[in-house]
């Protein structure tokens, strides 16, 4: 008895080990055969700050991440997720650049210092930085006019809502939320003036539950139509379990709740890292502010619309997305007022991308304050 | 004692050994090592990767380099201090896991005197950001240590919810008072000026940081071992009625411990923010103050432990973060730490008690 448990004892950590080296031993041959035909393959990483499959922001730079592998299968597309903003993220580009990566898309705000702490000490990598304030020679920034898609999303919420009150929850007063909500409400008041947008900041990208709770105080408040900018379909869900409807964001939510969903607004990014990856095999990259919107095909898509939708509302957004489609009208044509009357926009003239890259107020009709 | 298999003629029992030889853990340890390894390389290879070409590389990202080594030591630096932190609390039994918390305050102190105070000179500046970084984490650690020490509210409660305060408290200053200007509203803070940065090694990010936890941990080592008062935390640590009786005045030592811990605490915070970042901003630790408690464990209390199990731990997450950029899926590298600690900790178990069989009759 004794010694079959000593032996067991023994024998465990015995087995585990040989299993272990079984696994090394079979690994080396066959990575070996691999790296005999390496060639000079353009190397792409991805940077995430969390994981990439949140269903939100990650999932959108992820899922344009998988497609480049099969539009570009000469170059490698690797993702790597979970990097604070922190002292890490400094450390791991510079690795990216140590083992051989030319392009590196940088997918959150908080890269800033590392991006440009390491990309002056690497001249000859490129990097691509989401919502960045300032550029370099070897560094662009990114984002899209999400807000156009916000504007449209906007109409169809003035035609549907009945309490005249629509809930927005929004992460953080940075320019990508606020032009969003701004545009989503000049949207609302230009097919219905009475209804008003009420938003609630919920101070954080990924949150299951406090997005959740975020859309559910928005809709004890009176809110029929929930609209959303953060990363879960949470605030979806929230509208469907209420019998009300939400407005997706990021990729197509529909799917999360089929009755409630009005529309989801979704990005491709293939279409806007494709030509960037195509400049680096090209040798003709650029550093640039990239920021393009509806004139771009296939980039910015709402998904099918939900029953809800009234016919007439169908007609306006598609009269509106082709004066953007065709860059005759943008969404902040003036008059437009900030929230204490004050206006920002002259009449006749167009806030120019530089302002609304760095937005900073809100719209009159915004039912809801700036954090100071 | 806990009995694991019961028969006819005996029983097979675990028994708590009085002490173990430092060699004795030694080899446990890296027995544990290697077969943690082991059972990472079965899912490395799963994956199509190569294990041995994957721990070769994580090896020389966090050792095997200049740059692999003193990156490895930059990110020891905040969970040095904040372990050393945790180690002399939990030397009282007292279970401060707000180091988390307390490093988010110490960071927020120490950048209000590098924004309010911006002309001082270098020689003014840096130590006057150190105090206030001890301070803000001191005064974090503090409040729960009062009223632990006061009304015997239960620290590890107190000290948990009031890192969610220092989170949120830092996120409101860097969206609003404190953001800068030209950043449109992004959550960082201005840039610090070059005075209020820590002095670096030439070519390197290590920071005088780490000059600050050796010597802390140190001084730790020599208090606790050779003094009077470290002799009265270990005593009320092993037996708190004992110590009453012996005449220690707890409450007294409750909050000096808790501000001293919360205070490398936020010194670890102020040398993240000065010495790395150059400027406050959202998620400045990627929960340091809960790594710090597996690193003050590991290092078994002991302040000098804690020296190396955070160089060592660092080591790992530097090697981890690093296995991704060869292409290995951030889930196996979560998978091989999480194996390395638990293989770890079930070796220390292990070599902490030993089974005994003993025949029915003995």
């Amino acid at each position: 008895m004794k010694r079959w448990f000593r032996f067991k004892v023994i024998l465990v950590p015995l087995l585990i080990l040989c299993l272990g080296l079984l696994a090394a031993g079979c690994g080396s041959k066959q990575t070996n055969s691999g790296q005999g035909e390496k060639k000079e393959k353009l190397k792409v990483a991805f940077v995430y700050p969390g994981a990439k499959d949140d269903f939100g922001w990650a999932t959108t730079q992820e899922n344009a991440r998988k497609q480049l592998m099969k539009e570009f299968p000469d170059v490698q597309f690797t993702a790597v997720e979970n990097i604070p903003e922190g002292s890490d993220s400094a450390r791991t580009f510079t690795q990216l650049c140590e083992q051989g990566y030319k392009l590196i898309i940088a997918s959150s705000f908080g890269y800033q210092d590392a991006v440009h702490e390491v990309a002056k000490k690497y001249p000859d990598v490129k990097f691509i930085h989401c919502v960045g304030t300032k550029t370099a020679p070897n560094v662009s920034t990114y984002f899209g006019k999400m807000y156009q898609l916000r504007y449209l999303s906007g109409i169809l919420a003035g035609k549907i809502t009945k309490s005249n009150i629509i809930g927005y929850t929004a992460a953080y007063p940075v320019p990508a939320c606020l032009s969003g909500i701004n545009a989503f409400t000049l949207g609302v008041k230009s097919v219905n003036p009475k209804a008003v947008v009420k938003v609630v900041w919920t101070n954080t990208w990924y949150d299951p539950a406090v997005e959740k709770e975020a859309a559910k105080s928005l809709l004890d408040a009176g809110a029929d139509i929930i609209s959303m900018h953060q990363d879960t379909p949470q605030g979806l869900i929230a509208a469907a379990e209420r019998g009300k409807y939400g407005i997706g964001y990021d990729n197509d939510m529909t799917s999360f709740a089929p009755k409630a969903a009005i529309t989801s607004l979704y990005w491709d990014w293939t279409k806007i890292f494709a030509p960037e990856v195509q400049a680096v095999l090209d040798g003709t990259w650029k550093s640039q502010r990239i920021f393009k919107g509806l004139e771009v095909p296939g980039f910015l898509n709402l998904a099918p619309y939900g029953p809800m939708v009234p016919e007439d509302a169908k007609k306006l957004v598609e009269e509106k997305k082709a004066l953007m489609e065709s860059q005759k009208w943008d969404v902040f044509t003036g008059p437009i007022k900030d929230q204490n009357g004050q206006i920002r926009v002259k009449e006749g003239e167009r806030l120019s991308d530089d302002d609304i890259w760095g937005m900073n107020w809100l719209v009159e009709g915004v039912e809801g304050k700036l954090p100071q | 004692m806990l009995s694991v298999f019961e028969k006819k003629n005996g029983i097979l029992r675990f028994e708590k050994k009085l002490s173990i030889s430092p060699l004795s853990y030694l080899i446990v340890l890296i027995i544990s090592i290697i077969l943690a390894l082991a059972v990472g390389a079965i899912f490395i290879r799963i994956n199509s990767f190569d294990p041995l070409e994957v721990y070769q590389f994580m090896f020389e990202s966090s050792f095997g380099s200049a740059y692999g080594i003193s990156e490895t030591i930059v990110k020891s630096i905040p969970l040095m201090l904040s372990g050393l932190g945790v180690a002399l609390a939990f030397r009282m039994l007292l279970w401060n896991i707000g180091a988390e918390g307390q490093i988010y305050m110490g960071a927020c102190a120490a950048t209000a005197i590098a924004l309010y105070f911006p002309r001082l000179p270098s020689g003014i500046m840096i130590p006057a950001m150190l105090l206030a970084g001890f301070v803000g984490g001191a005064i974090w650690s503090l409040i729960p240590g009062i009223m632990r020490a006061r009304a015997g509210v239960n620290e590890i409660i107190t000290t948990l919810m009031l890192n969610y305060i220092a989170i949120l408290w830092v996120n409101y200053l860097v969206f609003g008072p404190w953001s800068d200007p030209a950043s449109f509203n992004q959550p960082i803070t201005p840039k610090f000026p070059v005075s209020a940065m820590l002095p670096t090694l030439p070519g390197s990010r290590i920071h005088m940081g780490i000059f600050l936890g050796l010597v802390f941990a140190i001084v730790l080592y020599l208090v606790l071992t050779r003094t009077r008062w470290g002799y009265e935390i270990r005593v009320t640590g092993e037996s708190e009625s004992a110590a009453k009786y012996a005449g220690i005045n707890i409450v007294r030592n409750i909050m000096l411990v808790m501000l001293v811990s919360g205070g490398l605490a936020g010194l670890a915070g102020m040398a993240e923010v000065a010495g790395v970042l150059g400027r406050l901003q959202q998620s400045i630790s990627p929960g340091y103050g809960y790594t710090a408690i597996l690193v003050a464990i590991l290092g078994k209390l002991n302040p000098l432990a804690v020296v190396i199990v955070s160089f060592l731990f660092s080591s790992l997450l530097v090697g981890g973060y690093a296995a991704q950029t060869i292409g290995v899926p951030a889930a196996i590298v979560s998978m091989l730490q999480g194996a390395i600690l638990f293989f770890v900790l079930a070796g220390e178990f292990i070599a902490r008690f030993r089974l005994r069989y003993e025949r029915r009759g003995n």
